[in-house]
């Protein structure tokens, strides 16, 4: 524990409460893991470090599988099986199968009633709690620290060592607030947010950080706005982000399956209810911005840094700082297929993209879907709606906005990364263009020689519609919020 | 793992910042259960036409730079996703340090348990060696690991941070996975201490 007169921040408060054996000057702090989520992709080469060694999994009870990154989300079969076509997927799946089974480990396999995107799931079944340190081999781990929990996407080697120890070496990482006061206006969404942070302090800018995001319009959002901002952290380069808990997460987490009920739950709330920071705890950073400034955003090029308002026009790169500024602007540009000056609204695009871990959640959908009921997907253009989980898929249908999309011509399919990595077959043909709700940019990232424009569900769905890059707000009546 | 402490090697640029790890190994490669062939697939949309042959525009691809093993990269090199398929890449691809001002935090610790060694500089120097490297492919440098020196051609130290943990473990060819079963009582004690958080099984 710390000392009770130094005021801590909610970082140092999870971090303080997990250490095994705190940093030396010679050694890392060793620190204890609450939940370890794998996946297909980054965890087969951790399998087989723990069988050369002879190694069982520590804690199979606080270990959790999913099957999301190369799974495919065509429609299911007549058996209502989700055939996996590409043999070398078909083969890391099986695997994957396999080392869950071996080491005891509970997996939700390819279209099981709870299989989904790790990072939506966690929180959906309610393994994800305020306080908790979690770890995936998945950089997008930071969103979980939308519940107060640290959170963080760790390589393969490490999760070798989190299944063989439920512990990890970490040296002690330094704190940046980014403060956003103010109220967002209709057609704002959280994923402006977090595209404006990140343009405004670059993708390096929080390396080293992590960060916990504060004020009056972080507060005013819901569970899902706070996970789509703390998903982006690490396109700031910090590993994680977090937000303090309150009443909306402990609503958000009550009754869900795997969440303390009853009693434990009120005695865990207790217990989260001391977790936000201290008054006059100290931040080693800060950064500050205004909603009330705020309107729709899109990135231009290839990392999410290069992030503008949607009405901007693409920058000069013969106006950059420095030479490297100006070379990566260039070759951006150049992939991008894009001129200097040029704005982007009415900008034609091939491709929407609506899904990912960061905008596949059901409000996500629901936005969409209330812009789109009624409406076509303009002629030319392919709209993919790819729901985070099973579970969001199955409340959508319930909710009949299946049709809604399926009448407007989008594409409705099953659950998974899909489009976000590319890695499934969902993917841009070269020089494509599209909008998408996912979180890189980075070239290649969609599909070979594709080119991303980054930003929200709302300005999405826009541009679903008109077939061109949309301001949502020239479409968005504010009855719809 | 091979113990490592010296390590001395023709350098060459990659003069892009924010280098991303979709990059040096695109998503489609990492249906792989192991490590193999990750080397040839390093850099590969940057390296390779459609049809499969050497892209010339890029610079790795000219022949002087066929043997070097030194990377010289842009600022915040390798960021993005967590893949440790970015460091078992380029070390397939022959690299055995990169050299940058900035590395982003995942990659570097992926790359400090794989034995290829990020090298922060100051950008001076960075300067210096990114235009070495541009203008004359012979170049050599060498890696003093236990010194925590970079040796210029001109004789030039340049100090470089890395923690003494990695260090011990890079320079005695040990993994961390050994110290933290070494922890063993340690974790026992926490786990009887504090309530369990979540049971994935129940
Ligand atoms: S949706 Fe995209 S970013 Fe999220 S876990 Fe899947 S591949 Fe990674």
């Amino acid at each position: 524990m710390g000392n009770q007169s130094t005021p801590q921040t909610l970082f140092e408060k999870v971090w303080n409460n997990h250490i095994i054996r705190p940093q030396t000057e010679t050694t890392p702090a060793a620190l204890y893991i609450d939940l370890h989520l794998v996946h297909e992709v980054t965890s087969p080469q951790a399998f087989s470090l723990l069988r050369e060694r002879g190694l069982k999994v520590r804690r199979p009870d606080q270990t959790l599988g999913t099957m999301d990154h190369s799974t495919p989300t065509t429609p299911r079969n007549d058996l209502g099986i989700i055939p996996v076509l590409d043999m070398q997927a078909s083969a890391q799946l099986d695997q994957f199968t396999k080392n869950c089974e071996d080491f005891g480990i509970p997996m939700y396999s390819l279209g099981t009633e709870n299989q989904g995107i790790v990072h939506v799931i966690g929180p959906e079944q309610g393994f994800t709690q305020p306080g908790m340190t979690i770890v995936c081999g998945d950089s997008h781990t930071s969103t979980h620290g939308a519940f107060g929990a640290l959170a963080f996407g760790i390589g393969t080697s490490e999760v070798g060592h989190v299944l063989a120890t439920q512990t990890l070496l970490q040296y002690k990482p330094k704190t940046m607030a980014v403060r956003v006061n103010g109220t967002l206006a209709d057609g704002v969404v959280a994923k402006d947010i977090i595209l404006a942070v990140i343009a405004k302090i670059g993708v390096g800018g929080g390396t080293g950080h992590v960060f916990e995001y504060m004020g009056s319009a972080i507060r005013n959002l819901s569970m899902e706005g706070r996970m789509t901002i703390c998903n982006m952290s690490i396109e700031g380069g910090a590993r994680a982000g977090m937000v303090a808990p309150d009443e909306t997460t402990f609503e958000w987490v009550n009754g869900r399956p795997y969440a303390p009920q009853g009693a434990d739950f009120d005695k865990a709330v207790e217990f989260w209810r001391t977790l936000p920071s201290d008054e006059g705890a100290q931040f080693d950073a800060e950064v500050v911005l205004n909603a009330d400034e705020l309107i729709p955003m899109i990135t231009y090029g290839t990392n999410p840094g290069m992030g503008m308002p949607i009405d901007g026009r693409v920058p000069d790169p013969d106006k950059q700082a420095t030479v490297s500024e100006r070379m990566a602007m260039d070759k951006a540009l150049t992939y991008m297929g894009l001129q200097p000056n040029e704005p982007l609204l009415g900008k034609k695009v091939d491709v929407v993209f609506l899904g990912s871990c960061t905008n596949s959640r059901i409000s996500d959908l629901r936005l969409a879907a209330k812009m789109m009921d009624g409406q076509k997907v303009a002629d030319d253009v392919r709209m993919m709606v790819v729901p985070g989980s099973q579970q969001v898929k199955k409340q959508a249908e319930q909710e009949g906005l299946d049709e809604i999309f399926k009448a407007a011509g989008a594409e409705w399919r099953e659950a998974g990364c899909s489009m976000c990595i590319a890695m499934n077959g969902d993917q841009l043909a070269p020089g494509q263009y599209a909008v998408s709700t996912s979180n890189r940019n980075f070239e290649g990232r969609q599909g070979k020689g594709g080119r991303t424009f980054l930003a929200s569900p709302l300005t999405a769905a826009a541009t679903a519609i008109n077939g061109h890059i949309t301001d949502p707000r020239t479409l968005y009546v504010p009855e719809m919020a | 793992m091979e113990p490592i402490n010296k390590i001395s090697g023709k350098i060459a640029p990659l003069p892009m910042n924010d280098v991303d790890t979709d990059q040096i190994i695109p998503a489609r490669f990492l249906k792989t259960t192991n490590k193999d062939g990750l080397g040839q697939q390093c850099f590969f949309d940057w390296r390779y036409t459609a049809d499969g042959g050497l892209r010339e525009d890029f610079i790795l691809n000219q022949p002087e730079y066929q043997d070097a093993s030194v990377l010289i990269a842009g600022n915040n090199f390798g960021c993005g996703s967590s893949r440790e398929h970015a460091p078992w890449a380029l070390q397939g691809m022959g690299w055995k340090a990169v050299v940058s001002t900035e590395f982003a935090d995942i990659f570097r610790n992926n790359s400090l348990k794989n034995g290829l060694i990020p090298i922060i500089v100051d950008d001076e120097t960075h300067r210096q060696l990114m235009s070495l490297a541009e203008e004359d492919p012979t170049t050599e440098v060498s890696i003093n690991l236990e010194d925590q020196q970079l040796i210029l051609p001109d004789g030039r130290k340049v100090e470089f941070p890395i923690d003494g943990f990695s260090k011990y473990c890079l320079l005695n060819g040990v993994d961390q996975l050994g110290y933290l079963m070494g922890l063993e009582d340690e974790i026992v004690e926490y786990e009887g201490s504090h309530d369990k958080r979540v049971v994935t099984t129940a």
